[in-house]
């Protein structure tokens, strides 16, 4: 067993687990935020994506015990979160959520592909979103409402 | 998709990290950013007893620029390189290279001495170490060594290190201000495994001509006959593309590591011109 403190949407979590616990099974199973989502589990198909130190990360292929002291950020830490708020509204309007399994993930990486690459286009956005997977296919939304929420901030700039 | 039960320690100090794996005898492996180890734990074709993370280890990721190159630690994130955080000696093509290596969550979290311990055939930092005579610093039980990269490779999932020896830095040299390069992975998708993956590096001021070629089928080769030959190329043109494809067939076919399989050659074949004429660009 090992012990594992991590910071969690702001909550400070700690227990005791095996260490083979994936960071994804911890959150799921030990901490019950299930938001996060397990797809391939080999780092492929970008589901599970969270933020580790502020950093979109692969939690399925990431050890518990690895992220111990980080600050974790999932899917649920972004309820008042301005610029989440504005892919929210965006992912709606371009119909960018079919299915649902893969949004956290997308979620989590519009947000930074939007915070980390404010001029990117329409092709810098669909390269960036390579490492998600929809298997609804649903891109084109996807890519519609980043571009949008892109837009709306170089206006507002 | 559970890995095996294992120990999982994480030491203070490289010396603690080489304690924990004196007499290693396989079952114990290194994790730095977890993003080639981690899946194949997943998929149990790794099952270890014990595993030493050596992310943090602060001997491992120092970046020391001097006016001959750079020594980026081990445990740099490609993501750090991909952003211009390490000083790039290369002219632009460590950049490139870490910008293009899975996709940036992976890049997030990945290290540069972790894809080169890990030696996946298709890993991309491989071949651009060799291509750029890097050399791979390894920390034992006695000492430090220097392993150059063309040597550091012997094979998929193969390297030089022993079994109780931790990769601590790559030396990486600087290349001459008029020095150029071409880099061309061929994937079906962006961020995938390359089919086949090409650096090609003309510094005429040190007399380095060099040309790499990889694929997830061996592990990554220098081709020398090919190098020779864009030494002494003026320029691009379609007589200078057929004489660079003929160059590669006959290096591949001495070096017995692609067989006769005509795609396989062909592709090569392909990403080798195309990063020459980047590079003559």
């Amino acid at each position: 067993m090992t012990q594992v403190s991590i910071t969690l949407n702001g909550r400070t979590v700690a227990a005791d687990v095996p260490a083979r616990t994936s960071l994804a099974d911890f959150i799921r199973d030990h901490q019950a935020l299930t938001g996060t989502h397990l797809g391939c589990e080999h780092g492929v198909c970008g589901a599970c994506t969270i933020l580790i130190d502020g950093k979109p990360s692969r939690s399925c292929i990431t050890l518990a015990a690895a992220a111990d002291g980080s600050e974790v950020r999932t899917i649920e830490g972004f309820d008042d979160d301005p610029l989440m708020g504005v892919l929210r509204r965006w992912m709606n309007e371009k119909h960018g959520v079919q299915c649902g399994f893969c949004t956290p993930g997308m979620m989590i990486m519009a947000r930074d592909i939007v915070a980390r690459l404010p001029d990117a286009d329409r092709s810098r956005i669909r390269l960036e979103l390579t490492g998600n997977l929809c298997r609804c296919t649903g891109y084109v939304g996807i890519v519609d409402a980043i571009e949008a929420a892109l837009k709306e901030r170089r206006t507002a700039r | 998709m559970k890995p095996v039960a294992f120990d999982y320690k994480r030491p203070a100090s490289l010396d603690e990290a080489l304690a924990l794996i004196k007499g290693n005898d396989g079952s114990t492996k290194l994790l730095a950013g977890g993003q080639s180890l981690g899946p194949m734990l997943n998929l149990r074709m790794v099952q270890p007893t014990l595993i030493v993370d050596v992310a943090r280890l602060k001997e491992l990721v120092g970046v020391a620029e001097t006016k001959d190159g750079v020594t980026v630690g081990a445990a740099v994130r490609h993501a750090a390189i991909e952003d211009g955080e390490v000083p790039d000696v290369a002219n632009g093509l460590l950049r490139r290279v870490a910008g293009g290596i899975a996709y940036r969550a992976v890049r997030n979290r990945g290290t540069i001495g972790g894809s080169l311990s890990h030696a996946d055939p298709a890993g991309d930092w491989a071949p651009v170490m060799m291509a750029l005579d890097a050399v791979v610093v390894a920390r034992g039980g006695a000492g430090a060594r220097d392993i150059p990269a063309g040597r550091f490779v012997q094979g998929p999932l193969a390297t030089a290190l022993e079994a109780d020896e931790i990769a601590q830095s790559v030396r990486i040299p600087r290349l001459s201000p008029d020095a150029k390069w071409g880099q061309v992975k061929l994937c079906r998708k962006p961020g995938e495994f390359a089919e086949s993956l090409a650096v090609v590096v003309i510094d005429r001021k040190r007399r380095a001509i060099r040309a790499v070629v990889t694929s997830p089928r061996h592990a990554p080769t220098y081709l020398a006959g090919t190098a020779q030959l864009i030494d002494g190329l003026k320029g691009w043109s379609a007589d200078a593309e057929q004489k660079i494809k003929d160059a590669v067939a006959a290096d591949l076919k001495a070096s017995k590591l692609v067989g006769d399989d005509p795609y396989r050659l062909q592709i090569h074949r392909v990403t080798v011109a195309r990063a020459v004429r980047e590079a003559l660009s």
